[in-house]
């Protein structure tokens, strides 16, 4: 059952990969640099092949099923993407090649920045961070550097709703702001008033994600900003939930000022297993000039008879580069092939199909599990996995019972302000089949808790490998299979 | 859940026994529970050294999560708790015994006011909740 | 597109929801805003779209029609065709992160033997699942070290001839710590100079010093002396590394290094315009609490069968939240896979092999250049398979003239170190045969006769 390491399946002498014989003559290699062992594995083609495809039967993946998962959109991954992504025009550019030789890359990466302006409402765009916790960062860099550029030092502080996605403390710690918590009203909408007394000028700005974790569209969305804005801090957007507004409403039309989008979730690019994600950034006109280095511009206006030449652009008070070269360039294809295919009309759809489906979810279930906001959700929402008759049975149970159904659990534990919380966003591209399958799984499990709750506190039942010793992963931190002696 | 009489406790869950001008710090039975199964413990000071009232002394990891341990009060360490680091699940099993961590002398006395008693914690772990 | 609803189905939803319309559903978003006209060009079908992105490929000269000597971080390597067939499985790419490791253990095992190829290639204890790249890697080398002195030593000396575009990088990502400065070689001392120079920045208010190796002009130093003279002060060590090069090369950790970062592009990663590549962690164990980024962990599952788990996630942002000591949240995961594939199909011997062959073909080219009028092979170190070439013409017209020949010349070594006008920094690999390097050199020749 359990497969074997690569190191397990070595047998010394194996080869895997032959390359052709040196044909040119050899030259003294430097003794002293030279490595006595090198302990890698050796393999043969077949065993690659074999050990690893194996190992891919053991993975849930979208293209088994549904991963109703909160905050992430797992969308399906279109196969074209896949083809345009891969054409060798694309993967065998160096980055560093002269600019007249690569406009192709350059005209796509420019195009996808003017198509995220406009589908955001945002004046410039930078394709440059690797993922949405790094898009994130370089929002609040840039919130960091438009202060300062104002020599306003005394905004140390980021305000950060408890509905917020989870990445925004850590990343307004890091760039030296001190978090302020913002808590959610009754309605799961920020706070006013309590807002409004922690806003002053030490504030360097606030955090918000739009719909929030919740998966509720803040009602006072505007008013929110506007306090901020009065008291002369930025509004970051944490565009994680974009998947509700495309084509609905823009955020830099609400006011946002930043917002960074995840590629990886709102314009299906695949999420491989945990990466490569990424996570472009849009500004407001006034802002534009902080974006990391360098973004994609025109250096010479199309004339009648040609094509502009693009090339690249240092913003005037960049806050620098973020990552070598210009952004997860494979998944950009990924996403201007989605994009492309979609147009305003499809990706309106989108945004309407993920809310449709998140409420028919939440009408199916809603009588099963406690929703705490009693109000229309976007394209998630989020109940409670507990009942207070079986107080035994908690929101990990539930979800580790999901698997013995065939599903993915939905995300569990998070927002922290719903207890046990259970987030669920089924996305667009799931059927009203897989939506009631689903819902009869959960509608089941309700029941279960009550009459058979050992199934639950023991799930999963059905899948390659059950519940796993954390305690002790942490404890022996086995974090490599073999490490030769080393002397 | 348990809260020994003798011992002073802070709004963050250490713990401290006083004896003399030598206090001994830990954390509480609440915060072990809080935290769940802690697989991992690092004293960050060391005998001599000068604490500052409010500075870090140590860090706790479970699965779930990661702690900061804090000394409400000023002083100098005279003893850490050297096997805590082999062990750190006793913090789990006997959170006011062998979990201690630290021995250090006060500075300032007078900063114990701030501390509250058994009861007190007992009343304030209540509104907590989870 | 990719919605599977029927106008019947969609009825029905909206019956069991109760609302008339699908527009009912956003009377949340304020009305003003309501329902933006988007101005981009409308959807087309997949056989258009296909036809589009041809267009962009085309627009495009590529080291698959051209001969490539380019380098400079990102090398034109084989890549093959088992890697690409693997990674096309949808039970790979289409996978969540692993956080249910009970349905996820072939991504996690996947990341698992990663940890442990890295771990071996540098010659260190532990590594973590990736970083975003190289640059990103060796930035968090910077905060880790800043971490782990707890602020109480706010230099970083580093070295010049660590890529240009991780020095920026650092430096972008220690811009958030006031007190930190980073010094480089001194002021005055060219990229050229040797490393030992860095030695006497090297203080007791240092945290870390970074060298690169093969350095970014692509030659190879001992660092044993520096390792010595940090590690007295106290300080940290970090080598960025090429990993073809480590398959002939003694690994930073045998030399004491704490820290070995890289760009993991050379394993079986297309060069696709810079992107998604793949930054390697490596460190001791005893640093392992302090290293931020994904961790896969070995441990048991209730029956006692072997599984693998993400661990020491407290570290994480989503535990930690504001005490995070670093933000990131993905890993490179489909990319980490590719790597993983690539070095177990290459395995001791192939991975000797290609660096064996980058390191004679380089060497070859370097002697042909050599003879041409006009034209110096700079650097009397060993290199491995990068170095530098000063130029009769600067290089940018000779690169120009080159790709009029099908040749995709050096790096420009003038934009990052201008002491170094008209210096071209030539890489070659086992994808140049011996015809393309005599081309090459001829046309060399070629173009720097006028």
């Amino acid at each position: 059952m359990t497969e074997p390491t690569i190191y397990e399946l070595s047998s010394p002498g194996r080869i895997g990969f032959r390359y052709p014989a040196p044909d040119v003559p050899e030259s003294a290699l430097p003794k002293e640099f030279m490595r006595q062992d090198l302990p890698m594995p050796e393999l043969a083609e077949v065993d690659v092949i074999r050990h690893f495809t194996h190992l891919s039967t053991l993975n849930y993946n979208i293209d088994k099923g549904l991963y109703p998962l909160g905050s992430c959109t797992m969308k399906y991954n279109p196969k074209i993407n896949e083809a345009t992504a891969r054409l060798p025009g694309f993967t065998f550019t160096h980055p560093l090649q002269p600019i007249e030789t690569v406009q192709g890359n350059l005209a796509l990466m420019y195009n996808l920045q003017e198509q995220l302006k406009e589908i955001s409402g945002f004046a410039a765009v930078t394709l440059q961070p690797s993922a949405g916790a790094q898009g994130e960062l370089v929002g609040v860099m840039i919130i960091r550097a438009y202060h300062r550029s104002r020599s306003d030092t005394k905004r140390t502080r980021i305000l950060i709703p408890d509905s917020a996605h989870g990445t925004n403390p850590a990343t307004s710690s890091m760039t030296g702001f001190e978090v302020v918590h913002v808590p959610s009203d009754a309605r799961g909408n920020v706070d006013l008033d309590v807002l409004k007394s922690l806003v002053d000028d030490t504030v360097a700005g606030l955090m918000l994600t739009n719909p929030n974790t919740l998966g509720l569209f803040d009602e006072n969305v505007i008013e929110v900003i506007e306090i901020v804005h009065k008291a002369g801090g930025l509004v970051y957007g944490d565009g994680a939930n974009l998947n509700a507004l495309l084509g609905i409403a823009r955020p830099g039309d609400l006011g946002f000022d930043i917002m960074h989008f995840n590629l990886h979730k709102t314009f299906s690019t695949p999420h491989g297993g945990g990466g490569p994600g990424s996570g472009p950034v849009g500004v407001c006109a006034k802002l534009a000039d902080f974006l990391p280095s360098p973004i994609i511009g025109i250096i010479e206006p199309a004339t009648e008879e040609i094509a502009p030449l693009y090339g690249f652009v240092t913003p005037a008070k960049t806050i620098g580069r973020v990552k070598s070269f210009y952004g997860q360039f494979g998944v950009l294809v990924r996403a201007y092939t989605y994009i492309r295919m979609h147009g305003p009309e499809g990706l309106r759809k989108i945004a309407e199909y993920a809310v449709l489906n998140a409420n028919y979810l939440l009408s199916r279930v809603r009588e099963y599990y406690h929703l705490p906001y009693e109000r229309t959700c976007m394209h998630e929402f989020v109940v409670e996995g507990n009942w207070p008759d079986v107080p035994d049975i908690h929101a990990l149970d539930d979800a580790k019972r999901l698997m013995d159904y065939n599903f993915h659990p939905p995300t569990n534990y998070f927002p922290l302000i719903v207890h046990e919380a259970l987030m669920i966003e089924p996305t667009e591209s799931e059927s009203k089949q897989t939506l009631d399958a689903f819902a009869d799984a959960l509608v089941k499990i309700a029941e279960e808790a009550r009459v058979s709750p050992e199934l639950l506190r023991e799930a999963p039942h059905n899948t390659p490998i059950s519940r796993l010793d954390e305690v002790k992963a942490a404890k022996d931190l086995v974090l490599c299979c073999w490490i030769p002696d080393q002397e | 859940m348990q809260t020994p009489q003798n011992l002073k406790y802070t709004s963050s869950d250490e713990w401290l026994l006083l004896e003399g001008k030598i206090a001994t710090l830990g954390v509480t039975d609440y915060a072990q529970d809080q935290l769940s199964d802690v697989v991992f413990c690092e004293i960050a000071v060391g005998v001599g050294d000068t604490l500052d009232k409010n500075s870090i002394v140590a860090t706790i990891e479970s699965v779930k999560a990661a702690a900061d341990v804090k000394t409400p009060v000023a002083g100098r360490v005279t003893e850490i708790n050297e096997e805590l680091a082999n062990m750190p699940e006793v913090i789990n099993t006997d959170p006011f015994g062998a979990a201690w961590m630290l021995k250090f002398e006060l500075s300032d006395p007078a900063e114990l006011d701030s501390l509250m008693d058994a009861e007190a914690y007992k009343a304030f772990c209540e509104t907590r909740g989870h | 597109m990719y919605i599977p609803h029927t106008e019947a189905e969609t009825s029905e939803m909206l019956k069991s929801i109760g609302v008339k319309q699908i527009s009912d559903l956003f009377n949340d978003v304020p009305l003003k805003h309501r329902f933006s006209r988007l101005a981009i060009p409308p959807g087309v079908t997949e056989m258009e779209v296909l036809e589009e992105l041809k267009e962009y490929a085309a627009a495009n000269e590529q080291a698959g029609e051209l001969a490539c000597f380019l380098g400079a971080g990102v090398y034109n390597h084989y890549v093959p065709a088992a890697v690409d067939s693997l990674l096309r499985r949808g039970e790979f790419y289409t996978a969540y992160t692993p956080y249910q490791p009970e349905i996820s253990q072939g991504t996690l095992q996947a990341i698992f033997e990663f940890q442990t190829l890295i771990a071996n290639l540098t010659g260190m204890e532990v590594t973590n699942a990736s970083h975003y790249d190289g640059a990103t890697a060796t930035a968090e080398a910077g905060v880790m070290a800043y971490h782990h002195f707890r602020g109480k030593r706010p230099k970083i000396v580093l070295s010049s001839a660590v890529h240009p575009q991780y020095r920026e990088v650092l430096c972008s990502y220690l811009c958030g710590y006031e007190d930190i400065h980073i010094e480089t070689a001194g002021k005055g001392e060219s990229a050229l100079s040797h490393p030992d120079n860095l030695l006497k920045l090297i203080d007791q208010e240092t945290a870390l010093v970074v060298v690169q190796y093969p350095d970014f002009l692509g030659r190879i130093f001992d660092f044993r002396n520096l390792v010595k003279t940090a590690h007295e002060q106290g300080a940290l060590v970090a080598v960025v590394v090429n990993p073809i090069a480590l398959g002939l090369l003694t690994p930073p950790g045998e030399i004491d290094a704490d820290i070995v970062v890289g760009e993991g592009q050379p394993l079986g990663i297309p060069m696709s315009f810079g992107g998604p590549y793949l930054g390697f962690f490596a460190t001791r164990k005893e640093y392992v609490r302090k290293m931020s980024g994904r961790l896969v962990g070995e441990t048991t599952d209730a029956q006692g069968r072997r599984g693998y788990v993400l661990t020491l996630t407290a570290r994480e942002q989503h535990i930690r939240r504001e005490k995070a000591t670093s933000n990131i949240c993905s890993n490179q995961g489909l990319i980490a896979l590719a790597t993983t594939i690539h070095m177990s199909l290459l395995g001791k011997n192939g991975l000797k092999q290609v660096a064996g062959l980058c390191y004679h073909k380089a060497h070859y080219a370097a002697k042909e250049i050599a003879k041409l009028p006009g034209f110096e092979v700079i650097g009397a170190e060993p290199f491995f398979n990068e170095f530098m070439v000063k130029c009769p013409k600067d290089v940018a017209t000779l690169n120009y003239d080159l790709l009029d020949l099908g040749f995709l010349g050096g790096y420009d070594l003038r934009k990052e170190y201008p002491e170094l006008k008209n210096h071209m920094l030539v890489a070659v690999t086992e994808m140049n045969s011996r015809e393309e390097i005599d081309d090459f050199v001829q046309a060399l020749k070629e173009v720097s006769d006028d």
